[in-house]
């Protein structure tokens, strides 16, 4: 029976069974994929030849039309009973997750942002740059042709918003995986080995942290062309200090706990304890800071755009849509509120999930 | 009583001294012992007095600094010198030829990872076994250290095992390569005393069955008299007596070894007060001048503040660092 209801409507199963988190998302999944194939078929059949993005978007919507029915299946399939051997403490942090409502909300408009990001080739009403007639379509409010109006230039706000998306999260995601990368490591290393080599490294974290962010950027910016990468380079090289205080100081305490000393009793090398040992008890911390550092970032890119360093027009994002709209803000309200409220909502995501991560990954934290 | 068995672990004037900021702490300061292939030796001694230190040290597991092993020390693994060699040559050594288990098994097991995966991670290692080969060995280990259902424990977490399970799960993973000589750093000390009987007893069974010499450190004499052969009473970072399980309890040739026996319970007399001996272990960064025990023994003497040397006494191996040893000891004919 409940198979059967999977088959036609996966996640409905879930839903009935009293999961909403998972049947809604499920459900949400399959019938909005399955939603833009029905209204856009010529846009996928034409994205499916097109260049890579489009072909992306195209893999992601099949991927999570596909997902969310396979899942749906085998998941009624399973019998739910409570895992009893080997649980790990990363199990224990989902479950303790799962439970945090604000958190699971904001995963999913999170994983919805990033699924909207992907798929915007398919499902953006117009091109970014594509301009109306610069006459009668000019700062336009809200209607059935362009649902969030449009902009100075006739440019339609929702198919730049959802652009911006991608450029927004895009940046958050790289350069935040950039500096989580070099703190951890280097924070790794330093509180492992100390010495003169934690010295040197946090001596050179101060000397990162001490130097005005914006300046930097400022003054790169002048040196090279402004684009998306030196801004992803950028900001991935200057944000890493934080996570490698954070790790330094995880390392710092871990590495006086006995299995570490076991793990050298036992002959294994510096590295493999500090990658395999170390670096996997102070997670915890980094993944806490990095969801927080997302947020973060998408507010100091959208900070830099807005001041004309960072995303360069025409291409979209939220910043300088935000900046665009501060000329006309009496006029052409839209043009502002609706990037405005993306990077407030996309940021508080963020923060939400962060502090439920942080809730479940700290068992001192858990109920 | 002889046994011409060449040792195993030959330590000689092993100096290991902490360089701090309160000054140099001698914890081990000049100690020598052997260890032959297959016999159990006890370190005993309060806290302080050097035992942890000395095994570690053996390993080259201390942080130097602050540690230093000093000049004129030596550690020999079947002639070896292991002071001074390479880190790549004692990263080879060690879980290969020589394992450790720790005192606290609640935090000496990776909380992130399965007690599997940690025990095989040795065994990939250093007997290069591919990942099936490898969890089929840990099946095997976890059964022959008694866990019971070790297919199913195999997947669990350190977390979900009681503290005298992970001392097994521990002693399993310092078996994986079936190493010549076990260093058991009080391995029953954080743990129960049914469950202290049951590991000390594994680890007897383990030692006949691989052959392997134990060196265990604990302040517990009653462990020592159930395990070990040989003893080597510790104080104050020297040897101050050494000789067989047999000999010591039967005749404390040290004033300090006599007063540890004192401090147990015995079944010959029920009811005895049980003596304590008086004050602590002095602070290594200052041991008094002379023997070092003289402020805390019974039998200070003028003479006692001179520095005492291990007196050779009848039996083999047998010495003891005490200038009022008893006359008969030394020539092994009983006191009339």
């Amino acid at each position: 029976m409940s198979r059967a209801l999977s088959a036609f409507l996966p996640g409905l199963p879930q839903l009935l069974a009293g999961r909403w988190g998972a049947g809604a998302t499920a459900l949400l999944l399959w019938a909005g994929s399955l939603a833009i194939v029905a209204t856009r078929p010529s846009r996928v059949g034409a994205a499916l030849t097109g260049s890579w993005d489009e072909q992306l978007a195209v893999a992601t919507l099949f991927s999570a039309l596909v997902g969310a029915w396979m899942w749906s299946w085998r998941d009624v399939a399973a019998e739910h009973e409570v895992k009893r051997v080997g649980v790990s403490q990363w199990e224990l942090a989902v479950r303790a997750f799962s439970k945090n409502r604000t958190a699971v909300a904001g995963l999913i408009v999170i994983v919805a942002l990033y699924a909207v990001a992907l798929l915007t080739p398919l499902v953006a009403p117009y091109d970014p740059v594509f301009q109306g007639d610069l006459i009668i379509e000019r700062l336009t409010g809200l209607s059935a042709a362009h649902p969030l109006g449009t902009d100075q230039f006739a440019r339609d706000v929702l198919s730049r918003l959802l652009y911006g998306a991608r450029i927004s999260l895009l940046i958050g995601f790289v350069a935040v995986g950039i500096s989580v990368t070099i703190g951890t490591l280097l924070g790794a290393i330093a509180g492992f080995i100390g010495g003169v080599v934690d010295g040197v490294i946090m001596r050179f974290v101060d000397m990162v942290i001490s130097f005005p962010r914006l300046v930097l950027l400022i003054t790169i910016i002048a040196l090279f062309q402004p684009s998306i990468f030196l801004i992803i380079a950028v900001l991935g090289l200057t944000l890493w200090p934080g996570t490698a205080r954070i790790v330094r100081g995880e390392v710092l305490s871990l590495r006086e706990r006995e299995f570490v000393q076991a793990a050298t009793a036992l002959g294994f090398s510096k590295a493999r304890i500090i990658l395999r040992h170390l670096i996997p008890n102070a997670l915890g911390p980094v993944i806490v800071a990095a969801t927080l550092g997302i947020g973060n970032t998408i507010v100091l890119e959208a900070g830099l755009s807005f001041l004309g360093l960072g995303v360069q027009p025409p291409t979209a994002s939220w910043g300088t849509m935000v900046a665009d709209g501060r000329n006309v803000l009496l006029n052409a309200w839209w043009l502002s509120t609706f990037p405005g409220f993306a990077i407030v909502f996309t940021v508080l995501s963020f923060n939400l999930v962060g502090d439920g991560l942080r809730d479940a990954l700290d068992p001192r934290l858990r109920r | 009583m002889s046994d011409v068995r060449a040792p195993l672990l030959s330590v000689r004037d092993l100096r290991t001294w902490f360089f701090t900021d309160q000054g140099v702490a001698k914890a081990v300061d000049g100690i020598s012992f052997d260890i032959r292939e297959g016999e159990t030796l006890g370190i005993v001694g309060e806290s302080g007095c050097g035992k942890t230190v000395t095994s570690l040290s053996l390993l080259g597991l201390l942080p130097q600094p602050p540690a230093r092993i000093m000049e004129g020390s030596s550690v020999r693994l079947r002639g070896e010198e292991l002071i001074g060699v390479g880190e790549r040559r004692m990263r080879a050594l060690r879980g290969n030829e020589i394992s450790m288990i720790f005192q606290e098994p609640m935090s000496s097991l990776n909380p992130v990872y399965t007690v599997g995966d940690q025990i095989a991670e040795a065994l990939r290692l250093h007997r290069g076994m591919d990942r099936k080969e490898a969890r089929a060995e840990v099946v095997r280990l976890l059964a022959e250290v008694g866990i019971s259902e070790p297919k199913r424990r195999i997947d669990e977490y350190p977390h979900q095992l009681s503290g005298g399970m992970r001392q097994r799960v521990m002693i399993a993973m310092a078996l994986s390569c079936e190493p010549k000589l076990l260093i058991a750093d009080e391995p029953t000390t954080a743990l129960d005393v049914t469950i202290q009987a049951q590991i000390l007893e594994l680890l007897a069974e383990l030692r006949k069955k691989h052959g392997m010499a134990v060196l265990l450190i604990t302040h517990d004499l009653g462990v020592v008299a159930e395990v070990c052969d040989r003893v080597v009473v510790m104080y104050a970072g020297q040897v101050v007596e050494t000789g067989s399980v047999y000999e010591i309890f039967a005749e404390p040739a040290h004033p300090y070894t006599r007063g540890l026996l004192d401090s147990l319970p015995s079944v010959e007399e029920p009811g005895r007060r049980l003596d304590s001996i008086p004050g602590t272990v002095p602070n290594p960064v200052d041991w008094p001048t002379g023997c070092r025990f003289r402020a805390r023994c019974s039998l200070a003497a003028e003479g006692c503040e001179r520095p005492q040397e291990l007196i050779q006494l009848a039996g083999a191996g047998r010495a003891a660092r005490c200038r009022r040893v008893d006359a008969s000891l030394v020539s092994g004919v009983a006191a009339p």
